[in-house]
């Protein structure tokens, strides 16, 4: 398991740019962002080598933001491997409330799950053998 | 602490006293006033015509028009001479109304705010903050020589730079902050920020709020914010009459006990003009009784509220008005619906998931107005699904309070701007194009 930082963001000019300022100031270096949105507002959710120094600043800085706990499940760089474990996700009944791609480069890449029950998860994961990183893998 | 004994009179001894003053008011202003004269020829009244309480309905009501009519000094009813301070209103809308009090006025003004402290639960052994902007506004002054005159020690900090009221406030242990609402509830935010807890960190015990409504929803707010124990109550008063003072809440929380034995209250129909019975809402309308400088006749206050004339359980028996439900010029009329901006406070407020602040947008499109509420966000969340959930909930109490459909725009925590003196938190935005409409 991992800890993303997710924060809050108007769909105002600029904004981004200021959550970014902020991460850069703090020294946090970003390894993978997803930014979803409705006309309002959005939740941009970072993947970061500090995520508690990440959240901090930007609680300072004013921002509604939290830490919250995703997998990074590893899988092959070829074509239907997400298929796979997609399908087992869906035989297992896990719900996933979001996902979005990250990749190290190299032959290997990663996705990043978040469901609403984590021990599920973890034991469905467990049972079909599929890898996920660590906290200490992502920094 | 009952401050004066005006302040327990009996029904009888109050309306003998009001009667005598009013007289001696109505032929000074007949007087002195040529402005005042000249209506009162107008409508064939004279001085003598005054014989009971019920002959005030006899008089010409004042508006903030006529001050204005005879900016700066046309009303006062002393020479310029005997004038040792003046005041003015901020004048947002307008030329500014002025103010002027004669040593006496300022007397009766302090002893005045002495009373109202006394109600709020004031002592000489307060340590009182004045985070009012000190001024041409009557707000600061007026606390200030009202506590001073109990004994309570002042601390004249004014507003702004917050972080700094906090240190005088931890530093030499103030026990009473006068402030408005907002900017009481913006002080416990930075208290927050900077690490101080206001519930534990500082010693307050009572908040007199003023210059701003303070509905239930604000005053459970800053209890909140402030703690359970610390005694919040609101007064009133504008510049026109004097400044506070004219009425202030006593710790039964039961309404504002006017200072009748120099204000005499009516409530009227605002469009016809016509004097309402006891317990009806109404325009508050106050004649001043003992002003000497600027002694205003049936003064149109714009303030929407009712009278009591039961005693109070505190032991006064003076007249009480209720807390205000808006001021009849703050109303916002959208798709022909009445909104006083409490109404949308008081939603704001019990949705726990927002902060206090907020701003009312109101626009037109085309034939049509649109009515959004800024918000800010006070949870953090990773769902959209719980961000909709919170913009429903404040949508549907919108709804059922105000019987109106409104847009929410949630925003971050602290984006929307604070304010230190009375917080202007509408923007009716249909004004610009649409001329003698809107509110």
């Amino acid at each position: 398991m991992t800890k993303q930082i997710s924060v809050f963001i108007e769909n105002r000019k600029g904004r981004l740019g200021e959550i970014l300022d902020v991460l850069k100031e703090a020294g946090v270096n970003i390894l993978s962002l997803s930014l979803s949105d409705t006309a309002e507002y959005g939740l941009l959710r970072i993947l970061s080598d500090k995520p508690k120094d990440g959240k901090e600043a930007l609680s300072k800085a004013g921002f509604s933001c939290m830490l919250s706990d995703v997998f990074i499940i590893n899988l092959p760089h070829t074509p239907g491997s997400l298929q796979n474990i997609l399908r087992v996700i869906a035989d297992e009944e896990l719900n996933v409330e979001y996902m979005y791609g990250l990749s190290f480069g190299g032959d290997e890449a990663s996705i990043v799950v978040k469901t609403s029950d984590i021990e599920k998860a973890e034991d469905v994961f467990a049972r079909h053998a599929i890898k996920t990183l660590g906290e200490e893998s992502c920094m | 602490m009952i401050w004066s004994k005006e302040e327990t009179l009996s029904r009888a001894e109050m309306e003998k006293l009001q009667l005598e003053r009013l007289q001696e008011t109505v032929k000074r202003v007949y007087e002195k006033v040529p402005y005042y004269r000249a209506k009162m020829d107008e409508k064939g009244v004279k001085p003598e015509d005054i014989k009971t309480l019920q002959d005030l309905q006899k008089l010409p009501f004042t508006t903030k028009q006529d001050m204005r009519d005879t900016y700066p000094f046309g009303l006062f009813a002393v020479p310029r001479d005997e004038i040792v301070r003046i005041h003015a209103s901020s004048g947002t809308t307008g030329k500014p109304t002025v103010v002027g009090y004669t040593r006496g006025d300022l007397d009766t003004w302090t002893d005045c705010v002495s009373r109202i402290a006394c109600m709020g639960g004031a002592t000489s052994k307060d340590v009182s903050q004045i985070c009012f902007g000190y001024g041409m506004f009557t707000g600061a002054l007026g606390l200030h020589y009202g506590l001073e005159n109990i004994g309570s020690a002042i601390v004249p900090s004014s507003t702004g730079n917050s972080e700094k009221q906090l240190m005088y406030m931890k530093d030499f242990n103030t026990t009473l902050l006068v402030a408005t609402p907002s900017y009481a509830l913006r002080l416990a935010e930075v208290a927050r920020e900077i690490g101080i807890d206001p519930k534990t960190d500082l010693s307050i015990k009572t908040a007199l709020v003023g210059s701003e409504l303070l509905t239930d929803a604000m005053r459970e707010e800053m209890h909140l914010a402030w703690g359970r124990d610390v005694n919040i109550t609101s007064n009133y008063g504008m510049s026109e009459l004097m400044g506070p003072g004219v009425s202030g809440e006593c710790l039964e929380h039961c309404g504002m006990h006017i200072n009748e034995d120099y204000f005499l209250p009516e409530i009227i129909d605002s469009v016809t003009g016509e004097v309402l019975p006891a317990g009806e809402k109404g325009e508050l309308v106050i004649t001043c009784i003992k002003k000497e400088g600027l002694p205003l006749i049936r003064y149109r206050t714009k303030d929407v509220t009712r009278l009591f004339y039961e005693p109070c359980a505190c032991g006064r028996t003076t007249c009480r008005m209720e807390n205000l439900s808006g001021r009849s010029d703050d109303m916002l009329k959208i798709r022909g619906v009445n909104v006083f901006p409490g109404q949308i406070e008081e939603v704001v407020l019990s949705v726990e998931e927002l902060g206090p602040h907020y701003e009312i947008i109101v626009e037109r499109e085309g034939y049509t107005d649109k009515l959004t509420v800024r918000v800010e966000l006070n949870k953090e969340t990773d769902s959209f699904a719980e961000l909709q959930r919170i913009e429903k909930v404040t949508k549907n109490k919108l709804k059922v309070v105000l019987g109106l459909d409104a847009k929410i725009r949630l925003e971050s925590p602290n984006t929307l701007q604070r304010f230190e003196g009375k917080a202007k938190r509408i923007k009716d935005l249909r004004k610009v194009n649409t001329k003698g409409e809107g509110k």
